[in-house]
């Protein structure tokens, strides 16, 4: 999740509308005399705009494949129409869809309770330092797996943990039995959890710290005055500080519960098999575009799609009546 | 000195913590290098290191870039680097021109229809369209299997657009009133005034297109079908993640001896990583300017 986010509320809304010196006759708001002003900087905007519309809105209008039968030569136009019947998989539990969603739910579980405080632990961390120098290098590495494609990060990895890979070749020179960690199911979910963890934990403390930096130091100077020990200002005045930001980062974590590590895992099915690895994503694309079975792929697309805005929106809600900002403001 | 001084009350340093801490750091910035290490120093070594070591190779000691010259002598590998070249090339282009073009025009106050724009592209942070819908979209615009469909349908991220309009809307605006006085278009206002004076912004939003066009693979795998127009990406996947063998056919290396399976793998992911380190110089010099968090204080 980028950190960009957090920059709606501001964005959302526009500056009032200054009225500009020398046409004060067309703010009036005759549209004809807007347009004939306002044109270029519509032109200027009418190409990315049209590819927001297209490549994000408009797929929405494939969703109908969901309630067909849909046979890829017959197109969407020519598919007959069956209602709910896509939907059965998800109403009477197939087993394969329940394996999807449990472990989509485990994974999940494991990156809010294990994954999400490290980079805030990374961030305390850093802040800490003193020396400029060290903590400019120190981020400049730790951000650095952020920007390699989960490709690169699973080809790293297996590099290290493979079959023959620098971890197995130090048992080996240590005369202990080797283990190919990446092909063991059991140990699935734990080496996708500490891919994560390597690629994202850096990037991700990168807003805690800009949150960190506009602590007011004299609040640590007053606690430190009313005898308040490391720990007690850590406590009192640090975490507080950075408390909205923790709570919208929450937010938007549970917002994407069904959606997880879609790339990384698709990648590395095959060595454990589907029964550890497979996700709502990966069963939609296993499903839909590899197995031809458009119409049940579509159906349960669409509801992860739908319980992924509720979820935003009802942790957003949570977050109000507990009186903090969360991502929007009413 | 960078060093700044410590404020008194913070108390007495205490050793146990600064070693503590400093460990800490030390372990998790060699967890990060280390890997890295050992690719390019396997990438670089002969068959006789490469066994010694059982796999990969911490310290080649007598270095060789046979492994670089057969995957860039021709073949699937050096096709696959061109793709993705000019997949990055042209996508940058394309995505930092109607970026730049969307988020001016909504960073001028009050023109017609802009707060309704800024909506509707806002609201796209919030879902994702589906993979089957997005793939039925692609297929009906006669995309599949074309280079374009790696670009057009990633060509226009929010975020950056955001990212970009606020840098927009806190430029002064006394400059482009001024340049309206004196009787320039919008068009030219942009090009003359605002741009010149949004290098910076410019340069991240093009480097985070960069990279997502370069590391770019479910796009692919989704869109693209025939093999030799695979990007650097699935190349990536099948011969070293999947471990499919590379050989002579794939490389047409011709006669000469291939260099270890082991060097070839390595070699590819290093050309992999190798572009991205590059330009990650000139992103970082940028994070602390504090352009992209600058939205944060609400």
């Amino acid at each position: 999740m980028k950190p960009g986010l957090l920059v709606r509320k501001r964005s959302v809304e526009p500056r009032a509308p200054a009225p500009r010196p020398n046409d004060a006759t067309t703010v009036s708001g005759h549209r004809r005399s807007r347009w004939r002003k306002d044109r270029v900087l519509i032109g200027l905007a009418a190409p990315g705009f049209l590819a927001v519309v297209l490549f994000n809105y408009v797929p929405l209008l494939g969703n109908v494949v969901a309630f067909q039968d849909f046979q890829p030569y017959l197109g969407v136009a020519g598919s007959q129409f069956i209602g709910f019947d896509n939907f059965d998989i998800i109403i009477s539990g197939d087993a394969e869809f329940l394996n999807a969603l449990r472990n989509t739910l485990v994974i999940t579980f494991i990156q809010v309770v294990l994954v999400f405080p490290l980079p805030i632990c990374l961030a305390l961390l850093l802040n800490s330092l003193m020396n400029d120098r060290v903590k400019v290098l120190v981020q400049s590495v730790l951000y650095l797996p952020h920007f390699l494609s989960w490709v690169i990060v699973v080809a790293l990895f297996q590099n290290m943990f493979g079959a023959t890979g620098q971890f197995n070749s130090i048992l080996a020179a240590t005369g202990l039995p080797g283990v190919t960690i990446m092909g063991v199911p059991e140990l699935f979910k734990a080496v996708i959890t500490s891919q994560v963890i390597w690629k994202d934990t850096g990037w991700s403390a990168i807003i805690y710290l800009a949150a960190l930096s506009r602590v007011d130091t004299n609040l640590y100077e007053a606690a430190a005055l009313d005898r308040a020990g490391p720990w007690q200002r850590l406590w009192h005045v640090t975490l507080p500080a950075i408390r909205p930001v923790i709570i919208l980062l929450l937010i938007l974590k549970l917002g994407d519960a069904l959606s997880v590590g879609f790339e990384q895992i698709l990648l590395q099915q095959a060595p454990v098999g589907t029964s550890v690895s497979e996700v709502l994503d990966t069963y939609v694309y296993n499903n839909g575009i590899v197995g031809q079975n458009w119409g049940v792929a579509a159906a349960i697309g669409l509801v992860k799609g739908i319980v992924g805005v509720i979820l935003v929106l009802a942790a957003n809600r949570v977050a109000h009546v507990f009186g903090e900002r969360g991502v929007y403001q009413r | 000195m960078r060093r700044t001084e410590r404020p008194v009350w913070m108390g007495p340093v205490s050793w146990p913590a600064v070693v503590l801490r400093a460990a800490v750091l030390l372990v998790a910035c060699l967890a990060v290098l280390l890997p890295f290490l050992s690719v390019v120093m396997t990438s670089l070594a002969g068959q006789e290191e490469i066994n010694e070591a059982g796999g990969f190779v911490l310290w080649a000691a007598e270095p060789t870039l046979n492994a670089y010259r057969a995957v860039l002598s021709g073949g699937v590998v050096t096709q696959a680097m061109i793709v993705s070249i000019g997949v990055t090339a042209v996508g940058t282009a394309v995505s930092l021109l109607s970026t730049i073009g969307l988020a001016y025009g909504l960073s001028r106050p009050g023109s017609l229809g802009h707060g309704l724009m800024l909506r509707v592209t806002l609201f796209t942070l919030f879902f994702t369209p589906g993979i089957i819908p997005m793939y039925l979209l692609v297929q009906h615009l006669g995309l599949i299997d074309q280079w374009a469909a790696l670009i057009l349908p990633v060509m226009v991220n929010a975020f950056n657009v955001i990212v970009m309009r606020s840098f927009f809307l806190d430029m002064p605006g006394e400059l482009i009133e001024a340049a309206k006085i004196d009787g320039a278009s919008e068009f030219a206002t942009l090009v003359r005034i605002v741009l010149p004076l949004s290098r910076a912004v410019v340069a991240v939003v093009g480097l985070f297109y960069a990279v997502a066009y370069w590391n770019a693979f479910f796009t692919a795998l989704l869109y693209i079908q025939s093999p030799e127009k695979w990007p650097l990406s699935l190349v990536l996947r099948t011969f070293v993640v999947d471990q499919t063998p590379i050989g002579a056919d794939e490389l047409s290396a011709g006669s000469t001896a291939l260099p270890p399976q082991t060097a070839i793998q390595t070699a590819i992911i290093a050309l992999s990583v190798i572009p991205v380190l590059v330009i990650y110089p000139f992103l970082q010099k940028h994070f602390r300017a504090g352009l992209l968090v600058g939205g944060v204080k609400g």
